[in-house]
């Protein structure tokens, strides 16, 4: 009978080493796109980024200079907009599936969810448009941030549900026992259990909606001059970024890799400052 | 103080399928009752029955009456969270709350019930963590660890005082050593004797050894059905009812 406590074959150890080295590999493959992508907007970026690009509004077409400071602030206006509208939404429908809901309507629900994940953005900028943008007769940050908002939804709703579903049925009957009632132990026992997973959710669907440009061409529209009244058309870095990248002027050319970059670096900041954030205070889980 | 339990034609069913038929029974105040039985026979069901704990379950339905000190369970008048409030329970696998530290653990019970003052929220956290025999062991990180950083008998002593905090009329607990090591059940059911002197308790084992060690009287459940309810030491010496002496020779079960 052969020893288990062999050393291992010259096989054995070549057929690990092959798959040590193929896995690596798949995760450099995976890792690779990104680092392209943020690289060559740096690299294409950089050039263009100054104190001016980020503080002045767009040069009229032959004079070089300005920046693209008012699309910055109406993204963050359209995006805070559409966090108002999918964070409430998207969570509230994700507690009632995992806690509340039973039956054929829950189903309905998530089906619902699953279907509107799936539409095209530029079939919800239509949607919004009908029914915002026509109905107060002008394009506005506010109709944009409706768009976004519902794009937000199904994606914080389905993670929430995921989330909650994950939370022992332990926990609820520990607050139920302790006479707490229903409603508090579903948003301070249960939801503040499984509440990393619902923020990783909605910072998925934060970064997702971010750097959508289909939805706010025909409800936010876009604006070459400063706007901070949500009821009026804003400028949006994606729409920004749009018009001068099919632009055929080279200064544009290069100011939209630079818009490109911001928002990418907003994007980063966004979701590593709410990452700091909920992460402060956390207790000591190991013993 | 604690208090008696009255319970008249108990009733209890998933669905369809009925786990408690007609139970009858009466507890003294301030006495340990162990429920023993083999596993399904509805002796879980039968003290989350006395919490209304039962009936959180989809589709569980009970009918029949309980009676815990002045509350009438089961009472048209009667609110769920409010006798729940006044029941203490302890579950089978230690369940703190993960993302709570020690301290808002055994608050938590008051706290979620808007109860926040702070001095007086202390001394009960200490009271209760002093009951429950954890207080040494914890005292110096009571707000720095969480709850489910302790070891598993540290987690379920946590659980007992976040239970006692509340200052309940009756606990009850649900195969509490069941997950523990010998010395944490030692732990556990020394602490059991201590709480007698204030609680009434009803405790759901498998462990016969912790029945007779604990308990003043014991039922013993089958099927749905309670078999024969007597003093701990008439069950485990000279049971009347054969299906008793067979169980707890360990013919079956």
């Amino acid at each position: 009978m052969p020893s288990i406590s062999r050393p291992l074959s010259l096989w054995r150890r070549f057929v690990n080493f092959c798959f040590v080295v193929l896995s690596a590999l798949a995760a450099i493959v995976v890792l690779a796109p990104l680092a392209a992508i943020f690289g060559y907007l740096v690299y294409k970026g950089i050039g263009s980024l100054n104190w001016e690009f980020i503080t002045n509004t767009p040069r009229p077409v032959g004079e070089t200079g300005g920046g693209m400071a008012n699309a910055i602030v109406g993204s963050v206006m359209i995006l805070g907009i559409g966090s108002i509208i999918g964070l409430p939404l998207g969570i509230g429908a994700g507690i009632y599936m995992a806690e509340f809901g039973r039956g054929r309507f829950v189903n309905l629900v998530r089906f619902t969810a699953d279907v509107l994940n799936g539409v095209p953005s530029i079939v919800v900028g239509i949607a919004v448009y009908a029914l915002v943008v026509l109905r107060q007769q002008h394009f506005s940050a506010l109709s944009g941030g409706v768009a976004l908002g519902i794009m937000m939804i199904p994606t914080i709703a389905r993670t929430t549900e995921e989330m909650l579903l994950m939370v022992p049925n332990t926990i609820r009957e520990a607050a139920l026992g302790l006479g707490i009632p229903q409603w508090r132990t579903t948003l301070q026992v249960t939801l503040r259990t499984a509440y990393k997973g619902v923020i990783t959710g909605a910072m998925l669907a934060f970064a997702r909606v971010a750097g959508e440009t289909a939805p706010l061409l025909f409800t936010a529209f876009g604006n070459q001059f400063w706007n901070l009244n949500p009821n009026q058309p804003t400028a949006a870095l994606p729409i920004q970024i749009f018009a001068y990248a099919v632009s055929p002027f080279d200064e544009w050319h290069r100011q939209a890799w630079a818009g490109a970059l911001i928002l990418i670096v907003l994007i980063v900041v966004a979701v590593s400052a709410v990452r700091v954030v909920t992460s402060r205070g956390t207790m000591e889980h190991n013993a | 103080m604690g208090v008696g339990i009255e319970v008249k034609d108990l009733n209890a069913w998933f669905g369809k399928a009925q786990v408690l038929n007609e139970i009858n029974i009466k507890v003294a105040p301030n006495a340990v009752t162990a429920v023993i039985g083999p596993s399904g026979c509805g002796k879980s069901t039968f003290v989350r029955c006395l919490n209304r704990l039962h009936e959180t379950v989809p589709d569980a339905r009970v009918k029949g009456s309980v009676q815990v000190g002045d509350i009438d369970v089961y009472g048209t008048n009667t609110d769920a969270v409010d006798v729940r409030r006044r029941i203490g329970m302890v579950f089978q696998k230690p369940n703190p709350f993960p993302t709570m530290s020690i301290y808002d653990n055994v608050a938590a019970g008051l706290r979620l019930n808007g109860y926040n003052k702070r001095p007086e929220l202390d001394q009960i956290v200490e009271d209760a963590l002093r009951s429950a025999a954890l207080w040494d062991e914890v005292k110096d990180v009571l707000r720095k660890k969480s709850g489910s950083s302790l070891s598993g008998g540290q987690q379920q002593r946590l659980c007992i005082a976040r239970a006692l905090a509340v200052q309940p009329e009756l606990l009850l607990m649900d195969e509490p050593a069941s997950a523990l090591d010998p010395i944490s059940t030692g732990k556990i059911e020394e602490l059991i004797f201590q709480l007698k002197t204030q609680y009434t308790v009803v405790i759901v084992t498998h462990n016969m050894q912790q029945a007779a060690r604990v308990a003043d009287t014991t039922g013993f459940f089958l099927l749905g059905r309670l078999i024969e309810y007597d003093k701990t030491e008439k069950i485990f010496t000279t049971p009347s009812d054969k299906r008793t002496e067979d169980y707890i020779t360990g013919r079956f079960g």
